[in-house]
């Protein structure tokens, strides 16, 4: 079974992350790594090829610093890579992105992917909006936000939840799944795995590859603009008191000052 | 002035908190239509009429919710594709989310999520959100297509505006794909009694700092009639379901008020409360940095501050 897993390289969240004068996000002054939330979708690949004799291919779209997330996903046991750079891929929005990222897939498996895993959101955008485009793109059934995943035959079957409710849905292969945090512990890589890493194939592609237009993509073709960008005004500080035994009183009284009682 | 299309959300006909919230931005924003899929349009639309839809769309094919997100999202197309609206309006949650994001490629029209306020302007609404964990407020605009927009709960203050809420069905067959994915079970969350996490106007969470007790937390909540959450620390070590994390990877919540308790107040859980409109913090430690967001801190033991709290409050209430 060919798996595929589409990845993000983002900039760290304990950094101090801002914007560029463009608006999109500055990646030049944050380390970067691969987002913490793919690399429950990378182990969740893994453990389904290792049960299936599978094939795992991990696929990102990101500028020249994005290799270091295939890299750390095959280190993790992902047997090979596609990075897809360009520079008019700079600012592009989700539909964009998941466009090229559906080329890629499909490019990557000659048109025929049989599993594609992503994580539930990056955590920089956080949007959580490319898996759904993906599968529409595709025209994959969706199964998303699996907490819970099981693979018998072509049958995938997942547990999602909700607000209200949990609930169990099935498709058969091929498919699009994405998984919460909640699905697995995500293996550190071994020693080994970052040695053998070095050897394992990855292919670069930019935009022509895929046979997209570079006036489908990037920030000035983006589908949406942003207007503004303020820095959020430190919030005023608010009054702070130390409990000297009369502390839940005085939480209650500020409470009620603000009418919530 | 063009038509502005909400997603009504219900379940099994019976009307979240968000549906009349999104009618009252869409009134800002040009004249809304509801679009109701699966049961229960009947009783809805005494809600919808309440709040100001002129048209609601009724898709009632069961179908339609027993598949995954891929069926609203053709209804939808459907019906942007008729009424050729300015605007389309969902409730941003998971699978408002997920609708929006089908909707936008089929469309190819632009998409906003997690608004926190909806205003018209010129060139089309702007959508304001949260970026970076609250660190960051962004304004945006649709360019392309309908201007769709995923809009958090809590962000608008509802109020009626009667109108006809005219029902038209809308006739659509959905396709092989758009139910391949079916939902074979659906067990509801089992009932707390307290209001719904992502909706509630007040919110108090549990930290590390309870050690794994919750009751001060779970009864200072019920005091106010809150929900329950937790952080994720809380969620990991085993003490709360993960249905009540709030943070990056659990609910995102931006309620009237949000009350941390034991919380130390790391980014991961600050990018899922920092919306809220005021914040109150319970913590022993005083250079937590979940003080730097506060309207009020109480640095002290939840375990002493909670109940005496909970206490003033119920004599308050009589």
């Amino acid at each position: 079974m060919n798996i595929v897993v589409c990845v993000k390289h983002v900039p760290d969240a304990q950094a101090d992350r801002t914007f560029s004068e463009d608006h999109t996000v500055d990646r030049t002054g944050v380390d970067g790594l691969l987002s913490e939330l793919d690399e429950y979708a990378v182990e969740e690949a893994l453990k389904l090829a290792e049960a299936t004799s599978g094939e795992v291919t991990v696929v990102t779209v990101g500028p020249a610093a994005a290799a270091d997330a295939v890299k750390k996903a095959l280190q993790m046991g992902a047997d090979k890579g596609v990075h897809v750079s360009d520079e008019a891929i700079h600012g592009s929005d989700a539909p964009a992105t998941s466009l090229i990222l559906a080329e890629a897939i499909k490019k990557a498996t000659e048109g025929s992917p049989q599993l594609v895993i992503t994580g539930m959101a990056s955590t920089d955008g956080t949007m959580g909006v490319v898996p759904a485009m993906l599968a529409e793109r595709l025209g994959l059934p969706q199964v998303t936000y699996a907490s819970e995943l099981t693979l018998e035959g072509e049958k995938v079957t997942i547990k999602r939840d909700n607000d209200a409710s949990t609930e169990t849905i099935e498709a058969t292969l091929p498919a699009l799944v994405s998984v919460t945090d909640q699905i697995n512990e995500p293996r550190y890589p071994s020693f080994k795995g970052i040695m053998a890493a070095k050897k394992k194939p990855v292919e670069t592609w930019g935009l022509a590859d895929l046979g997209i237009d570079a006036g489908q993509v990037g920030l000035a073709n983006a589908w949406t603009k942003v207007v503004e960008i303020s820095k959020r005004p430190p919030r005023e500080k608010g009054e702070i008191i130390t409990d000297e035994g009369d502390g839940g009183t005085k939480l209650a009284e500020f409470l009620a000052g603000r009418k919530f009682l | 002035m063009g038509e502005v299309l909400i997603l009504v959300d219900h379940v099994d006909g019976k009307l979240r908190k968000a549906t009349a919230e999104l009618l009252t931005i869409a009134r800002r924003l040009g004249e809304p239509s509801a679009v109701h899929i699966g049961p229960g349009a009947d009783t809805a639309q005494v809600t919808l009429a309440k709040y100001g839809a002129h048209k609601v769309y009724v898709f009632d094919d069961e179908a339609a919710l027993k598949n995954l997100v891929a069926p609203q999202a053709e209804v939808l197309a459907a019906v942007v594709a008729k009424a050729d609206p300015v605007a389309v309006l969902l409730p941003s949650n998971t699978g408002g989310k997920e609708i929006a994001a089908r909707l936008a490629v089929k469309t190819e029209s632009g998409l906003i999520t997690d608004a926190v306020d909806v205003q018209a302007g010129e060139g089309g609404p702007v959508a304001t959100q949260s970026a970076f964990a609250g660190g960051y407020t962004v304004k945006s605009q649709v360019t392309k297509g309908a201007a769709i927009i995923a809009v958090k709960p809590n962000s608008a203050a509802i109020e009626a505006a009667p109108a006809a809420a005219a029902p038209e069905k809308v006739e659509i067959t959905l396709s092989d794909l758009a139910t391949s994915a079916p939902i074979t079970d659906r067990q509801p969350k089992a009932k707390s009694g307290r209001p719904e996490l992502t909706e509630a106007s007040i919110v108090v969470s549990g930290g590390r700092g309870t050690g794994g007790d919750f009751g001060p937390v779970e009864s200072f909540a019920d005091s106010l009639g809150a929900a329950v959450g937790a952080s994720r620390a809380a969620v990991d070590s085993g003490w709360y379901p993960h249905s009540n994390q709030v943070g990056q990877t659990g609910k995102q919540v931006s309620p009237q008020l949000y009350v941390a308790a034991g919380i130390s107040g790391a980014i991961q859980h600050r990018a899922g409360m920092q919306t809220s409109k005021t914040i109150v913090a319970v913590n022993k430690d005083e250079e937590a940095p979940i003080f730097e967001l506060v309207d009020f801190g109480v640095v002290g033991d939840l375990f002493n501050v909670l109940p005496q709290a909970t206490d003033e409050v119920k004599k308050r209430k009589g």
